[in-house]
């Protein structure tokens, strides 16, 4: 018996460490960002600094907070992001809701409808070609719209619906008089606060971080979301100097705009992923309550 | 037959009914109906242009029927093979890593101090709630052959700079191992959950009989999760081929373009790119094919061999 429990012991012992190093690995290169956001960027080229920040300096974020690309692309995500959710929730809730309820005719050619699109789509360019056809390149639109919904949302939110909301409370309501719309808005929607926000949560998620969809569909540089003007700068190493430093002699700037790259690199990761590194722990129970919704088999 | 009249009679009147008295339900389906009717089902019907030259100002329906001269032409050309070959050596690269979550999760499930494994998890999770471009930026910045951390650190061991970016040898590796980065924790959610689903009187009786540690996550922890293990799988086969295209067009440069070419940059490139929107329907056309036969392909064997299947 002793022998066990001092195997156990070790066992403990080296699965505590594995678990610590692997997660030092994940969050080295955090951390690095983050000293490297605030350090003299000569010592963050040189190698210098390699954890804790190295002569002190938030140049980068105020050549961040000086650059109008990015307060334009800031601007742009946070209206896409959220508009593209209300339009998400407008779309998926009812829709889930009546699936949930059992007096909806048709209801496995709904969900084939839906479902369907799971395992086949036309592919890039002919969803392209639609999006052209409707005049919605270079809008919001463009964004927001495709993707707006997916079949995997509309089973996870129905299933809610259907754990959560009664039967007895619906037939109730609707012998009293109530029709369907009262019932959603006032007595469905107030019940299920959780599933809305994990919905909200994963969609504003992929909104914030999406490139993609604006790389094919925008031209115009102002309706760039942030992610497209990162891609520019820590990318493709385009760096408009803008504001700071344009009026200086020609080698004195062309060196000036070096510096500006390596400033602005790390601090503008700082800005960008900051708010959702920020809000996430806070939230991480309404994340990992959809991922186990969303796993349930039906 | 006037029976069956009568009863057809009722059914229609019975349909109508429940029709009036739920017209509100079909409305809520309106949204999605239409989002999907356009933006999945006329795509799907725009898949024809695959098999035509396809003309704007002929439309889809009017543009002239080339049958499979696009296939043809892409299966004929020196690139498909090489797209072919990358896009699989990726993705199953990717797929031999399916275990790592497993196994991360095994490990936070032992630990017995739940502050730590509090705060391990929910440090683990953090760069899934980081966008790639910034992951990428990320590689860039720490791969830099002159100011990147890593290769500060080879010149430190004696070892020469590395050109990682630029190398054809190294995309692959730096293309899966930032993913695992990226979604290691993450995915060990699924897992947990199942985990925390396992009988706790298997594990009181085999403590009983003397089981260890390991003895005991191996024969009852991991027969316990299988069914999710299996359906996870089957799913990652489901996307197999098109993986984290959106991080290999970031990461794609010229020089590394020999095993970073895959066949969704090779759509992208041709047909948003170029404009050649037939010939790039036909390629992602062929790819959602194979994606479709792996998919019925994998549930099946799992039907047969583990009884889990996704239907």
């Amino acid at each position: 018996m002793s022998k066990f429990s001092l195997s156990d012991k070790a066992f403990d012992r080296i699965n505590f460490l594995f678990v610590l190093l692997i997660t030092l690995i994940i969050i080295y290169p955090l951390i690095f960002v983050i000293s490297a956001s605030i350090s003299d960027p000569h010592a963050v080229n040189t190698g210098k600094m390699w954890l804790w920040p190295v002569d002190v300096t938030f140049e980068g974020f105020q050549r961040v907070f000086q650059n109008d690309a990015i307060w334009i692309g800031y601007k742009n995500t946070i209206l896409y992001t959220a508009v593209g959710v209300i339009v998400h929730l407008f779309v998926l809730l009812p829709a889930a809701y009546a699936l949930s309820r059992k007096e909806l005719m048709g209801k496995k050619a709904w969900l084939w409808f839906i479902l369907f699109t799971m395992l086949f789509n036309g592919g890039l360019i002919p969803t392209y070609l639609v999006v052209r056809n409707l005049q919605m390149l270079d809008t919001m639109w463009a964004i927001v719209i495709p993707g707006v919904v997916g079949a995997w949302s509309i089973l996870v939110a129905r299933t809610f619906f259907q754990q959560t909301i009664p039967d007895q409370l619906v037939e109730a309501a609707k012998i009293d008089g109530a029709s369907d719309i009262y019932l959603f808005f006032k007595v469905v929607l107030p019940l299920s606060m959780p599933i809305i926000a994990v919905m909200a949560l994963f969609h504003g998620v992929a909104l914030w971080n999406q490139y993609f969809n604006a790389l094919i569909y925008l031209r115009s540089e102002d309706k760039f979301p942030l992610q497209l003007i990162l891609r520019q700068i820590l990318i493709l190493n385009e760096v408009s100097a803008d504001s700071a430093s344009s009026a200086a002699g020609s080698a004195q700037s062309f060196a000036d705009q070096i510096k500006t790259a390596s400033l602005v690199k790390y601090a503008v990761i700082i800005v960008s992923a900051l708010p959702l590194l920020i809000v996430y722990p806070f939230l991480q129970r309404f994340f990992v309550k959809g991922v186990l919704i969303g796993s349930v088999k039906e | 037959m006037a029976k069956d009249q009568s009863i057809q009679r009722g059914k229609r009147a019975t349909i109508k009914k429940s029709f009036q008295r739920n017209w509100q339900l079909y409305l809520f389906m309106m949204p999605v109906f239409l989002y999907f009717f356009i933006f999945h089902y006329i795509p799907m019907y725009g898949v024809q242009i695959a098999f035509k030259d396809y003309f704007a100002t002929l439309g889809i329906w009017g543009s002239e029927w080339v049958g499979f001269e696009h296939f043809e032409r892409f299966f004929s050309s020196y690139y498909f093979w090489r797209l072919l070959k990358n896009t699989i050596i990726l993705n199953l690269y990717m797929l031999v890593l399916f275990p790592l979550p497993i196994i991360l999760a095994l490990a936070f499930n032992e630990l017995r101090n739940g502050a730590f494994k509090k705060w391990t998890q929910t440090l683990t999770y953090a760069p899934h709630f980081i966008s790639v471009v910034v992951v990428v930026g990320m590689l860039v910045a720490f791969l830099d052959p002159n100011t990147g951390l890593i290769n500060h650190f080879l010149r430190a061991l004696g070892v020469d700079s590395i050109p990682f970016l630029t190398s054809p040898d190294w995309f692959r590796h730096i293309f899966v191992w930032s993913g695992q980065w990226q979604t290691l924790g993450w995915s060990t959610i699924i897992y947990l959950a199942a985990l925390a689903g396992v009988n706790p009187e298997l594990h009181e009786a085999a403590k009983v009989d003397g089981a260890t540690r390991m003895q005991r996550i191996l024969r009852i922890n991991i027969p316990s999760i299988m069914p999710t293990i299996v359906i996870l799988f089957i799913l990652n086969i489901g996307n197999f081929m098109q993986i984290g295209f959106e991080k290999v067009l970031l990461m794609q440069n010229t020089l590394n373009s020999e095993t970073s070419d895959v066949i969704q940059t090779f759509v992208y490139e041709t047909g948003i790119l170029e404009g050649q929107y037939s010939f790039a329907a036909a390629v992602g056309l062929f790819e959602s094919a194979i994606n479709i036969v792996l998919l019925i392909t994998v549930n099946q064997i799992a039907r047969k061999v583990s009884e889990n299947s996704l239907w």
